[in-house]
C-alpha cells in the first residue's frame, strides 16, 4: 500500500465548494441553497457561474429545507449549505418530515462540524449531528476525511438518488487521499495490518494515520479503515477486517453516543462480539480554543488513539 | 389532462358527497379530524373540479400541471375524498383511512405512494416552504402553471411560516397562491384566546403579499376568489387568500366549535350527520 503522506493542507469545506462547482457544470438540475454563509461554505464559485441556480435564503434554515424538498418535485437536485449545527438540530423536524419521510432527493451539506470549528465555541461545535442524521430511515450519511474526499463525495452525491447528509469542517487539514477511489457506502482500507483495526471518519482519519506511525514504531500492526460513509455502513468490510485483527478502535469528532463508534459496536455485537475502544467526545459540550488545543483537551489526538489501541490490545482474546 | 369545467350545481353535489365521505371515514376508524375537513370542502371541490389543471393519472413532477400542497395535513379526510372523487384512486379505498396497511395515512404521506400526494405533512408550518420550492422549480423549468397551498390559521403561530413569507415576497414568487383556512379555532380553543393573530391581513400585507378575502363556505365566492387570484398572479407578488370558514360546516352539531377538531362521531352522531348530507354520487 502507498504510504499516506501530505504535502499540502486545505479545508474540507473548500473541497465541497470545488465539487459543487464542478457538479454544477456537469448537471444543470443541480441547484444550491445557502442560509447566509456563502463564503464560509465556499459556494461562491457556484454562485458566480450559475446565479440562476443559486438561492440565497437568508438566516432561515427551516424554510431552506422546505424549499429544497419542494424543488425536488420539479426534478431539481438541491444542495443546501450552512453550518452543521444549523443543518441538523435546528431543522430536524423539517428534515424528518419533508425530506427523509417524503424520500426527497435533498443533499444537506454541513460545514464547521465538530470541535475543530474552534474559537466560536460549543454553541456552534455540533457533536451530535451524525447520530441525529443516521437515525432517520433512508438517510445516507457521509463524513469525508480531507479536501479531496469531500470534493469526490460532493460530486458522487450528484448521481446518488435520495436524501443525504454530507459533513465537513472548517480547519485547514492534511490532504492525503490523492488518487484514492471514492464510492458511497464502500469503506476505504488505507493501511493493511493484523493486530488491531482502527475505524475512523472525518478529520480523525489523519490523526489515526499519525497514530499508526507511532504504533508501527512499537511493533504494532494497525489496519486502518476510513469509514467515510456512516450509513449505509460497509458491514462486509468491517467484519472481514475484524475476523483478522479481533480488536477495534473507533475514532470520530463526535459524541461517543450516536456516532461511528455506536454503528460499529452494533455490527460487532450482532455478528462478531469483539473488544472495542472508542475515541470520541465523552458526553460533553466543547468550548472555545484552537482546533489542536481542543482535540487534545477532549481526547481526540493521535496520542489518545495510541492509548486506545494499547488498551484494546490488552483486552484482546 | 383536463381542467374540469363543471356547473355549480354539480359542484355543490360533490361538496355534499365529500362531506358524507369525510364523516364516514372518521367514523370508520374512530379517529381523524372532521372539523377542518368539513370547513374546507368547498375549497377542495373548487380547486380540483374547477380551478386547477391537473391529471389524475398522477406523476410526481407534475410538469405543465397546477400543483396543490396541504400544509395542515390533519385535514387529510377532505383531501383524500376529493382525490378519490376526482379519479386519482378508487373511492372504495376511502374505507381504509387510518387503518393498518392503508395508503391513506392519518396525515398525508408519499411513503405509501398514494396518487395525488407530493410530500408528507402534518407537523405544521412546513407546507408553504415546500410549495415555494416547487414554485421555484417551476420558474426554473419555464413551467407557467401555478402552485396552490392551504394552511391553517392556528398554524400561523409557527415561525417557519414567516420565514417562508419573507422569502416569497423578496423573490417575487408570483406563481404561488396560498390560502389560510381562517376558522378561528385550534385544538385548545379559539385562536384569539390561545395566541392571537391580531390583524392577520395587515401582517401578510406588511410581509409584501397581495391579500384577498374569501367566504370559504360559499362555493361561488371560493371560485370567484380563486379566479381573481389567478388573474392577479404573475404580477410580482405572492398571493394570500384569507378564507373565512366555519369548522364542521354542513353538520349542525359540529359547526363553529374546536370540539370537533380531532374527534370522530359515534354511531348515533353519524346517523344524525348523514341525515343532513344528501347522498348525491353514491357512498363508497
Amino acid at each position: 500500500m502507498t504510504k499516506l503522506t501530505f504535502t499540502e493542507k486545505k479545508d474540507t469545506r473548500s473541497g465541497f465548494g470545488v465539487g459543487l462547482h464542478e457538479l454544477g457544470k456537469k448537471n444543470s438540475n443541480v441547484v444550491a441553497l445557502c442560509a447566509d454563509l456563502t463564503g464560509s461554505l465556499k459556494m461562491d464559485a457556484f454562485k458566480k457561474e450559475f446565479p440562476e441556480r443559486f438561492y440565497q435564503i437568508g438566516i432561515a434554515e427551516a424554510n431552506m429545507i422546505g424549499l429544497a424538498a419542494g424543488m425536488t418535485i420539479g426534478g431539481k437536485i438541491p444542495f443546501t449549505g450552512t453550518f452543521a449545527n444549523f443543518s441538523t438540530g435546528r431543522v430536524y423536524d423539517q428534515i424528518r418530515q419533508s425530506v427523509a419521510y417524503s424520500g426527497k432527493n435533498v443533499k444537506i451539506c454541513a460545514s464547521h462540524a465538530g470541535l475543530t470549528l474552534g474559537e466560536d465555541g460549543a454553541t456552534h461545535q455540533i457533536l451530535e449531528d451524525i447520530g441525529m442524521m443516521k437515525m432517520l430511515p433512508g438517510m445516507t450519511v457521509i463524513v469525508p476525511c480531507d479536501y479531496n474526499q469531500t470534493k469526490a463525495a460532493t460530486i458522487a452525491l450528484g448521481d446518488h438518488e435520495g436524501p443525504a447528509y454530507l459533513r465537513f469542517g472548517r480547519p485547514s487539514w492534511p490532504i492525503f487521499t490523492a488518487d484514492r477511489p471514492f464510492t458511497i457506502g464502500k469503506a476505504d482500507k488505507m493501511i493493511d495490518g493484523k493486530d488491531v483495526t482502527i475505524f475512523a471518519c472525518g478529520h480523525l482519519v489523519w490523526n489515526a494515520v499519525e497514530a499508526e506511525a507511532q504504533l508501527a514504531a512499537k511493533g504494532i500492526s494497525v489496519e486502518l479503515i476510513n469509514i467515510h460513509t456512516i450509513k449505509p455502513l460497509d458491514v462486509e468490510a468491517i467484519l472481514a477486517s475484524v475476523e483478522k485483527t479481533r480488536c477495534v478502535v473507533t475514532c470520530e469528532e463526535h459524541q461517543i453516543n450516536g456516532g461511528l463508534g455506536d454503528s460499529i459496536a452494533q455490527v460487532l455485537a450482532r455478528f462478531n462480539p469483539t473488544p472495542i475502544e472508542m475515541v470520541a467526545v465523552n458526553d460533553s459540550f466543547g468550548e472555545s480554543g484552537t482546533p489542536t488545543q481542543l482535540l487534545k483537551k477532549y481526547g481526540l489526538g493521535p496520542e489518545n488513539i495510541v492509548a486506545a489501541v494499547e488498551k484494546v490490545l490488552k483486552r484482546k482474546k | 389532462m383536463t381542467s374540469t369545467s363543471t356547473g355549480v350545481s354539480h359542484l355543490q353535489k360533490l361538496c355534499n358527497q365529500i362531506r358524507r365521505d369525510i364523516v364516514r371515514m372518521v367514523h370508520g376508524c374512530q379517529s381523524g379530524h372532521p372539523g377542518g375537513s368539513l370547513g374546507c370542502t368547498e375549497f377542495f371541490v373548487a380547486l380540483y373540479f374547477k380551478i386547477m389543471k391537473h391529471d389524475p393519472k398522477f406523476n410526481m413532477k407534475g410538469e405543465g400541471e397546477d400543483l396543490f400542497f396541504l400544509s395542515n395535513g390533519h385535514i387529510s379526510p377532505v383531501w383524500y375524498a376529493t382525490l378519490a372523487r376526482a379519479g386519482y384512486f378508487d373511492v372504495k379505498e376511502l374505507s381504509t383511512f387510518r387503518k393498518l396497511d392503508s395508503r391513506l395515512q392519518g396525515h398525508p404521506a408519499t411513503h405509501e405512494h398514494l396518487p395525488g400526494i407530493r410530500i408528507a405533512s402534518g407537523s405544521l408550518g412546513q407546507g408553504l416552504s415546500v410549495a415555494l420550492g416547487a414554485a421555484q422549480a417551476k420558474k426554473l423549468n419555464k413551467d407557467d402553471r401555478f402552485v396552490y397551498v392551504l394552511m391553517g390559521d392556528g398554524e400561523q403561530q409557527e415561525g417557519q411560516i414567516w420565514e417562508a413569507a419573507m422569502y416569497a415576497a423578496h423573490n417575487k414568487m408570483d406563481n404561488v397562491i396560498a390560502t389560510i383556512d381562517y376558522n378561528g379555532q385550534q385544538i385548545d380553543g379559539p385562536v384569539d384566546k390561545i395566541l392571537s393573530l391580531l390583524d392577520l391581513k395587515a401582517k401578510w400585507e406588511a410581509f409584501g403579499w397581495n391579500v384577498l378575502d374569501c367566504k370559504g363556505n360559499d362555493l361561488e365566492d371560493v371560485i370567484r376568489t380563486l379566479e381573481l387570484a389567478n388573474s392577479q398572479a404573475r404580477k410580482g407578488k405572492p398571493i394570500m387568500i384569507l378564507m373565512k370558514t366555519e369548522m364542521g360546516y354542513g353538520v349542525d352539531y359540529m359547526i363553529g366549535s374546536h370540539k370537533w377538531h380531532g374527534v370522530s362521531p359515534n354511531d348515533d352522531e353519524l346517523t344524525k350527520a348523514l341525515a343532513q348530507l344528501e347522498e348525491c354520487l353514491g357512498d363508497y
